[in-house]
């Protein structure tokens, strides 16, 4: 019965999803839409959970203090901070429990919690995200030593890409007459981006489209139950 | 006599006046019947500009439209419900906001139980849906369905076996999407195969999620997993926790966890962002064995370039079928060989067809 009833719940709610999509007619049209609402309910009170975990995962760590231990006071305490200040000041438009707080407002220029956000919190988001630049950097060194045929063809397309789209890369290839403009690098690296990384790109996502459906089926038939737990 | 006159008169100026304003109304195809298209033609007649008013059930008329150009179409949408019939008058103006000319017509939507438009998704749907379902059935019969090997999965016990032997956990990562997203589901699959293996080895697992409703869906696959293995003693509930909903925030925190644990063994399975390379190479750092799968086609360049292994597309969601060995699933994986072998024909008829300037099969597959 624990397996049984989640099993039909997945087949009648996959098949009228389904059908739904070719029926404009109510009630099926606003299903999609209905059953997306009724998801974000749900993920509503699952944050709570979330939250629960986090509580709980850190506290244990500091009651034993496990090792680096003080960082997870850091990160329960910027939870605690974050949480009180909305409560109480409220963000953007909305007002807290005290109000919006205009003494402290007009101090800071902004609400309290909106201040901590734009000025901390955005700032370490980017910093993340900044990353990214070193690790391609890393990642890309890696894929462009060339030691087989495909690796050479990645360096070989990825310097022309490169090229194309640096002014360096149309000072290079200028000078070519109008009639071998197709070997200009920056029309080079257009024909490059547009053909073979775009026909790749789809071809991944048919394949991906392919998948989803038989998951989708095999999911809707009862036939793959391990997201339930089982086999 | 003259009053006859004067009649004709008016009567054929108001046959006049109203040929050469054209509004018409009809029901907007293929939709819930929420809907009314409204087109007019004034290109006869010297205008400004045109108004166009809907009688309300109080008798007053609301504007819906106001357009400059002469020949146009507009679809109200606004509380439009099917069965009923709305009034509507189209009013040409000068340049001072005078009314020229009034024409009025009436409308009424309606429902349509199909939407003829997709008529080629439906069949297309149906052909693999079916082909699908076929194999999945015929697969009962115990015919040897071969499926090509997939490195990533083969090198699954490895992984588990690699992270046992050094003593290090294992970290998994069901991406950055919540259960509503195929991708997640399709990593969490393979969670339940990973944590039995785990658990069967005695290794530890830690699975970091940032998504509430994964949080609880994961915790109870692990905890059903160790069951499985014999080894709920052995599960341990803190092992798959909730670190935030933030995409940089969870970056950041999966990166102290490799950092600090140095798991022996990652397996990133579901959909990622901008957040692939920079977990992908935090882990390569750290000498892990590293296993990614993923359907975001952007994203697979970077998993490819850090990680031993990547699944491609639809391998991430072949995992599950490939790894349990059931023949039912394994059949549907054959559906979607025959799904392919429909795309690569309608694809090449389609170049054939439209290198030739024959159209038919484009405007059939497109989605209006």
């Amino acid at each position: 019965m624990k397996r049984k009833i989640p099993l039909l719940i997945t087949f009648t709610v996959g098949i009228i999803l389904i059908i739904s999509e070719f029926i404009p007619h109510k009630p099926f049209g606003q299903l999609s839409g209905e059953l997306e609402i009724w998801f974000l309910i749900i993920s509503g009170f699952a944050i709570l959970l979330g939250q629960l975990s986090l509580f709980k995962v850190n506290i244990i760590k500091i009651r034993y203090k496990q090792h680096d231990w003080q960082f997870y006071i850091v990160t329960l305490a910027s939870f605690v901070v974050m949480v009180a200040l909305g409560f109480l000041w409220g963000t953007g438009r909305s007002a807290g429990l005290l109000g919006h707080g205009e003494v402290i407002t007009n101090t800071l220029g902004y609400k309290p919690f909106d201040y901590l956000f734009n000025n901390i919190y955005q700032h370490l988001q980017a910093t993340m995200f900044s990353l990214l630049a070193f690790f391609i950097a890393s990642a890309a060194y890696r894929a462009f030593i060339g030691r087989t045929v495909e690796s050479n063809l990645l360096l070989a397309s990825a310097v022309l890409v490169m090229l194309g789209n640096t002014t360096f890369g149309s000072l290079l290839t200028g000078w070519l007459p109008e009639s071998l403009n197709f070997l200009h690098l920056p029309k080079v690296s257009e024909f490059i981006m547009t053909f073979p990384t775009t026909a790749g790109q789809r071809a991944i996502m048919i394949g991906a489209g392919l998948g989803i459906i038989g998951s989708s089926l095999r999911i809707i038939l009862g036939i793959e139950r391990s997201y339930l737990g089982g086999e | 006599m003259k009053k006859t006159l004067i009649f004709l008169s008016i009567f054929f100026s108001y046959l006049l006046f109203s040929q050469e304003i054209l509004f018409d109304i009809k029901d907007k195809p293929n939709d819930d019947g929420s809907a009314l298209i409204l087109s007019w033609d004034t290109s006869q007649v010297k205008s400004f500009k045109i108004l166009i008013e809907r009688k309300e059930p109080n008798g007053n008329f609301v504007v819906v439209t106001n357009s400059r150009e002469t020949i146009g179409t507009f679809e109200d949408g606004t509380d439009v419900n099917p069965g009923i019939i709305y009034n509507y008058r189209l009013s040409t103006l000068d340049d001072n906001g005078k009314v020229l000319y009034i024409v009025r017509d009436t409308g009424e939507s309606s429902a349509q139980w199909f939407n003829k438009n997709k008529i080629s998704l439906l069949i297309i749907a149906l052909l693999i849906s079916l082909s699908i379902i076929y194999y999945i059935f015929s697969a009962k019969s115990g015919k040897d369905i071969y499926i090509r090997k997939i490195g990533g999965l083969e090198s699954m016990d490895e992984s588990v076996g690699r992270a046992t032997e050094m003593g290090r956990p294992i970290l998994f990562i069901p991406g950055t999407l919540d259960l509503d997203d195929m991708q997640t589901i399709a990593g969490l699959t393979l969670l339940r195969r990973l944590a039995q293996k785990a658990a069967e080895y005695d290794a530890k697992l830690i699975v970091p999620v940032c998504r509430s409703m994964v949080l609880s869906t994961a915790k109870e696959i692990v905890k059903e997993a160790f069951m499985k293995a014999g080894r709920p003693d052995a599960y341990d509930p803190d092992s798959v926790f909730y670190l935030t909903d933030d995409q940089f925030g969870y970056v950041a925190g999966v990166d102290g966890i490799i950092v600090r644990e140095k798991p022996a063994a990652n397996f990133f399975l579901g959909a990622f962002y901008a957040e692939s390379l920079i977990l992908a190479e935090t882990g390569f750092s750290s000498g892990a064995i590293q296993t990614a799968g993923t359907a975001m086609p952007s994203q697979l360049p970077f998993f490819v370039v850090a990680c031993d292994y990547t699944l491609i597309g639809e391998e991430l969601f072949a995992a599950s079928a490939y790894l349990s060995k059931d023949p039912h699933q394994l059949g549907s994986l054959k559906g979607q060989d025959f799904g392919k072998a429909l795309f690569i024909i309608v694809l090449t008829v389609g170049i054939i067809l439209e290198i030739s300037g024959v159209h038919f099969l484009k405007d059939f597959l497109a989605l209006h």
